[in-house]
């Protein structure tokens, strides 16, 4: 163990794993010398819950709830990622309605998880009132997905091969309006937040790595666009209806905790340019896939037909028939790429499903940001990481 | 059902694929293009100069390590190929396999082994991914690291070594990531029950503030 300058025998205290300056329950062993951190052993699994072997024993239908709660605060996305794996595997195409509400649903989830990971940690570094404004802004698009689907945070809206329900009635006025009010709250936010001498001293700098490394370490999302790699999988590999809309890609150049505050500003913004475009240019047409594997019959005629009533007990019992094989499907989560690995045996339920977790990657270099630094740095960098317990531990 | 990937005809390997075997040769034993996504499997004690290949090429250049995992092949001596029965120790579940229209004749090899780790890599220059497999015998569970090509693989091989048992040698820190030292087995295996139960262990007393092992 290095000895300090202060010729003192170094401290080791517990961050965490329930630490009123941190959201996320993570364990961080630390070794001090005075306020520098000389050594950090950072540890997960707190919340872990088997998502994995949970998956094993479902339906490919029965597991989208399980999938939201890997990042409980953008659960949508997670939704949509698994679903387009699934319907990878069984090589099913949506309809285009279906994949323009799924870029409205992703979007504004997109927009609770940057706003929550911002204003908490305003909230950790003692700013108060741009949590309260990001937070107001926050419910006021999770009364958008109320309306879509009934629930503010575990949505289960995506279906294999479609969406739960098409948007309500009135949903575009609905959410054109809501969406100016979150552009004002988030510019008061940036007008509070972003040149206030305090807040710059406690990000500009801190929470330092080069984009090369961040790279060696797995690190996807706007922490690796905040060090100037523009990778964002709508952008490069564009999945649904990203490649049709028009939006910018922030990227910073200095790699710390003030850039990566700056991009996910942004990105709100961005989302919100999304959204309005989608509402614009929505087709009409079917929410579903009309697929025979996976489409489940129309109530009505379960009780009174007996080919539906039959393809409804297979869908229960056996569920949805995948073919043998294996697939990778990812998309840009809110805090980079949420990947899922399925492997069929050719029954209904998944051989293995894989969540490749954006937070747990994303975590990994936190002991290299933070050593050699000051204890007060933790928390703006822990922050910024936005590791979510769920989908890191999953 | 013409779709499934063991049957679906191989056909020509596609551009990143070619590319990939002209860079490795020899190296690969099996590689497929299945709905997009390309795959080839190496040989576990040649993974490390693979990957060092695989990275460094200037026409490849797969410098992210998106992921890290294992599959468990319990009972599929020959792949998804023939139906099978799995029934876990509690009755929880029952898994029933391909039905007869997979019977059909597949080139005939010996058993493979029991686990597969496979690695998902990305190329932050091309954006091309690639899945790497290695096949991994039950008795002899063990593959060399690559935290010296990506040092991400770091936590990603405590994972799995954590939820398979399988330990990858020359690791700088290989403890359980998730689980507590004192956990007994390995979770993600087939032959671990889901209801499965062990007791709860104290976190009280001055072992309590110290790390699980030292660093």
């Amino acid at each position: 163990m290095p000895v300090g300058e202060l010729h003192a025998r170094p401290m080791r205290i517990n961050f965490g794993p329930s630490h009123p300056a941190t959201h996320g329950t993570v364990r961080i062993v630390l070794d001090l010398d005075g306020e520098k951190i000389l050594n950090a052993d950072v540890q997960v699994g707190y919340l872990h819950r088997g998502f994995e072997k949970e998956c094993e024993s479902g339906h490919y239908y029965q597991n989208i709830p399980y999938t939201d709660r890997l990042n409980y605060s953008s659960a949508m996305l997670n939704n949509v990622g698994y679903c387009l794996a699934v319907e990878k595997l069984f090589g099913i195409k949506t309809p285009p309605r279906c994949e323009f509400i799924r870029v409205i649903a992703g979007e504004i989830a997109r927009i609770t998880d940057h706003m929550l990971c911002v204003g908490a940690m305003g909230l950790e570094l003692a700013a108060m009132t741009p949590f309260l404004y990001l937070l107001e802004g926050r419910e006021l698009a999770l009364d958008l997905l109320d309306a879509l689907c009934g629930a503010r945070i575990t949505t289960n809206y995506i279906r294999v091969g479609g969406v739960w329900a098409d948007l309500p009635e009135g949903f575009a006025p609905f959410c054109r309006e809501r969406l100016d009010r979150i552009a004002g709250l988030v510019d008061d936010a940036h007008r509070m937040l972003t040149d206030n001498p305090i807040f710059r001293q406690r990000l500009e700098g801190t929470g330092y790595l080069p984009a090369e490394e961040l790279i060696a370490y797995g690190v996807t999302g706007p922490l690796l666009r905040a060090g100037g790699v523009a990778l964002d999988l709508r952008r490069v590999q564009p999945y649904l209806v990203y490649g049709e809309l028009d939006f910018d890609v922030p990227v910073g150049e200095h790699s710390d905790n003030y850039d990566r505050y700056l991009v996910r500003l942004e990105e709100i913004r961005q989302s919100r340019r999304m959204v309005l475009q989608c509402l614009e240019r929505i087709p009409d047409g079917p929410v579903n896939a009309d697929d025979p594997r996976i489409r489940w019959p129309r109530k009505g005629k379960v009780f009174n037909r007996m080919e539906e009533l039959i393809d409804q007990f297979k869908l229960v019992t056996e569920g949805d028939l995948a073919p043998a094989g294996e697939v990778y499907a990812a998309v840009e989560g809110a805090n980079g790429e949420v990947g899922f690995y399925i492997v069929s045996d050719g029954s209904g339920r998944p051989y293995k499903c894989r969540c490749r977790a954006p937070s747990f990657s994303n975590m990994q270099p936190l002991a290299r940001m933070i050593t050699g630094r000051m204890l007060a740095d933790i928390v703006p960098t822990f922050d910024l990481i936005n590791m979510i317990g769920g989908e890191c531990d999953r | 059902m013409h779709d499934d990937e063991n049957q679906a005809t191989p056909g020509e390997p596609s551009p990143l694929l070619r590319k990939v075997l002209a860079r490795l040769g020899q190296q690969v034993l099996e590689h497929r293009a299945w709905r997009g996504d390309d795959r080839i499997h190496v040989d576990r004690r040649q993974i490390v100069e693979v990957c060092l290949a695989l990275r460094d090429d200037p026409e490849l250049c797969f410098d992210l390590l998106v992921d890290v995992t294992a599959v468990d092949y319990m009972g599929q001596p020959d792949g998804f190929r023939r139906p099978v029965e799995i029934w876990d120790r509690n009755r929880a579940m029952v898994r029933r396999g391909p039905l007869s229209r997979h019977q059909v004749a597949m080139p005939e090899r010996g058993p493979l082994p029991r686990f597969a780790v496979v690695y998902h890599l990305l190329s932050t220059r091309f954006f091309h991914r690639l899945r790497l497999k290695c096949r991994v015998p039950e008795d002899d569970p063990t593959l060399p690291t690559v935290t010296t090509v990506w040092p991400g693989a770091n936590w990603l091989e405590r994972e799995t070594y954590d939820l398979y048992g399988i330990r990858f040698q020359g690791h700088p820190d290989l403890r359980r990531i998730y689980l507590d030292e004192s956990f007994v087995g390995h979770p993600l295996r087939k032959d671990y029950g889901k209801r499965d139960e062990q007791p709860v262990q104290p976190l009280h007393g001055p072992a309590a503030n110290e790390p699980r092992r030292p660093h």
